[in-house]
C-alpha cells in the first residue's frame, strides 16, 4: 500500500481511523437496518433519523456489505 | 427476551433435518401479536406475525414459505459474495446456503416478538438470511488461513511525491501513525492491525477469539479513537473536510 500524496496519505489514515462522531454498534445496527434500508428505496432521508447508522456504515465493512446486500436484494424485487 | 418453547422445540426439529416436520405449537392462535406490532405494520405482516404464532399446519406452512424465502435470499447473498471468494464451489455454496436458511429461521422464530413493523416483515425476515449467509461464506473462505495479527506491510509513502515538505508532511502521518498503534494494548493492537489493516473479514477474527462481531467491533472503535486523539495531540488531524 503506497500514498503518493499527502492527500493520499491523508485518506489512507482515515480509512484505517474509520469514522468521526458517534456510530451505532454492530448490534444497534442490524436491529433497525430493515427500516433504514426501506426509508433509503423509498427515497426518504434515512439519515434524518438515524446519523449514527451511516456512521457505522463507514466504519464497519461486514455491517456494509449487509446493508449494501438488502438494499440490493429489494431492488432485485426479493422479499415482496 | 424470554424464548417461546413451542417456536423453539419448531426450530430444532427442523434444524435436526425433519424439514417442513413441525413439532406443532399449543399456543393460543394470535396469542399476542396486537401487542408486538407498531401501527405502522401492513396487513402482510401481520399475517406473516399471525401464521408463524399459529398452530398446526397454518404455522407449518407460514413456516415452510417463509424458508423457501430465506433460502432464496442466501443464495442471492453467495453470488454476491463469490466474486470475492473465487475458489468457492457449488455444492458447498448449495449447503451453505440450505444452513444459513435453517439458521435464519431458527433466529427469526426466536427473535418473533422483536418485529415492530418498522418495515415489512419479510424484509425484516430477510436480513437473517443475509447476516447468516455472509457470515458463513466469510468464514467459509477463510478456513484454514492464518489471521495476520501483525501488520504484513505498513502504508509507505511513494519516493516520487510532489514537493520535498509534501512528502515530509504525508510521511511523517503515517509513521505518527504507526508509532500510536504500538502504543495501544495488545488486544486493540491485533484487532486494528487485522479488521483495518489486513482486511481479515471481523466475522472470521470473531470466531477465531472466540467472540461476537459486536465486541470486536467496539475494541476497533475504541483503538480508533485512541488513535484519533492521539494524533491530534501531535498536530496530525486527518481532517477530510476538503478532500474530494
Ligand atoms: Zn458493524
Amino acid at each position: 500500500m503506497t500514498a503518493n500524496t499527502p492527500d493520499d496519505a491523508r485518506l489512507l489514515a482515515a480509512c484505517l481511523l474509520g469514522p468521526e462522531g458517534p456510530e451505532l454498534s454492530c448490534e444497534e445496527c442490524f436491529d433497525v437496518l430493515d427500516a433504514y434500508v426501506e426509508r433509503e428505496l423509498a427515497a426518504a432521508d434515512p439519515d434524518a433519523a438515524l446519523p449514527a447508522m451511516r456512521a457505522h456504515l463507514a466504519g464497519c465493512s461486514a455491517c456494509r456489505e449487509d446493508h449494501d446486500s438488502l438494499l440490493a436484494l429489494l431492488r432485485n424485487g426479493f422479499g415482496a | 427476551m424470554a424464548l417461546r418453547p413451542a417456536a423453539v422445540a419448531a426450530a430444532l426439529a427442523f434444524l435436526d433435518g425433519a424439514r417442513f416436520s413441525w413439532i406443532m405449537a399449543t399456543e393460543t392462535p394470535g396469542a399476542g401479536v396486537a401487542a408486538g406490532l407498531a401501527v405502522s405494520s401492513d396487513l402482510v405482516s401481520r399475517a406473516w406475525v399471525a401464521r408463524l404464532r399459529h398452530s398446526g399446519a397454518e404455522r407449518e406452512a407460514a413456516a415452510a414459505e417463509l424458508h423457501g424465502l430465506l433460502l432464496r435470499t442466501a443464495r442471492f447473498e453467495i453470488e454476491r459474495r463469490r466474486a470475492t471468494f473465487s475458489h468457492l464451489y457449488g455444492a458447498d455454496l448449495e449447503d451453505l446456503a440450505w444452513q444459513s436458511a435453517d439458521d435464519a429461521l431458527m433466529s427469526i422464530l426466536r427473535r418473533l416478538s422483536d418485529f415492530r413493523g418498522d418495515s415489512r416483515f419479510t424484509t425484516w425476515a430477510c436480513k437473517f438470511a443475509i447476516l447468516e449467509a455472509g457470515v458463513k461464506v466469510r468464514r467459509h473462505a477463510w478456513r484454514g488461513r492464518e489471521i495476520p495479527l501483525a501488520p504484513a506491510f505498513w502504508p509507505v509513502v511513494a519516493d516520487a511525491g510532489p514537493g520535498p515538505q509534501q512528502h515530509a508532511e504525508a510521511r511523517d502521518l503515517l509513521w505518527a501513525l504507526r508509532e500510536e498503534v504500538e502504543r495501544l494494548t495488545v488486544r486493540q493492537r491485533e484487532v486494528f492491525v487485522a479488521i483495518a489493516l489486513n482486511d481479515v473479514p471481523i466475522d472470521v477474527l470473531a470466531e477465531r477469539l472466540d467472540t461476537t462481531r459486536g465486541a470486536l467491533y467496539k475494541t476497533l472503535h475504541d483503538a480508533r479513537r485512541k488513535l484519533r486523539t492521539a494524533l491530534a495531540a501531535r498536530g496530525l488531524g486527518i481532517d477530510l473536510g476538503e478532500q474530494p
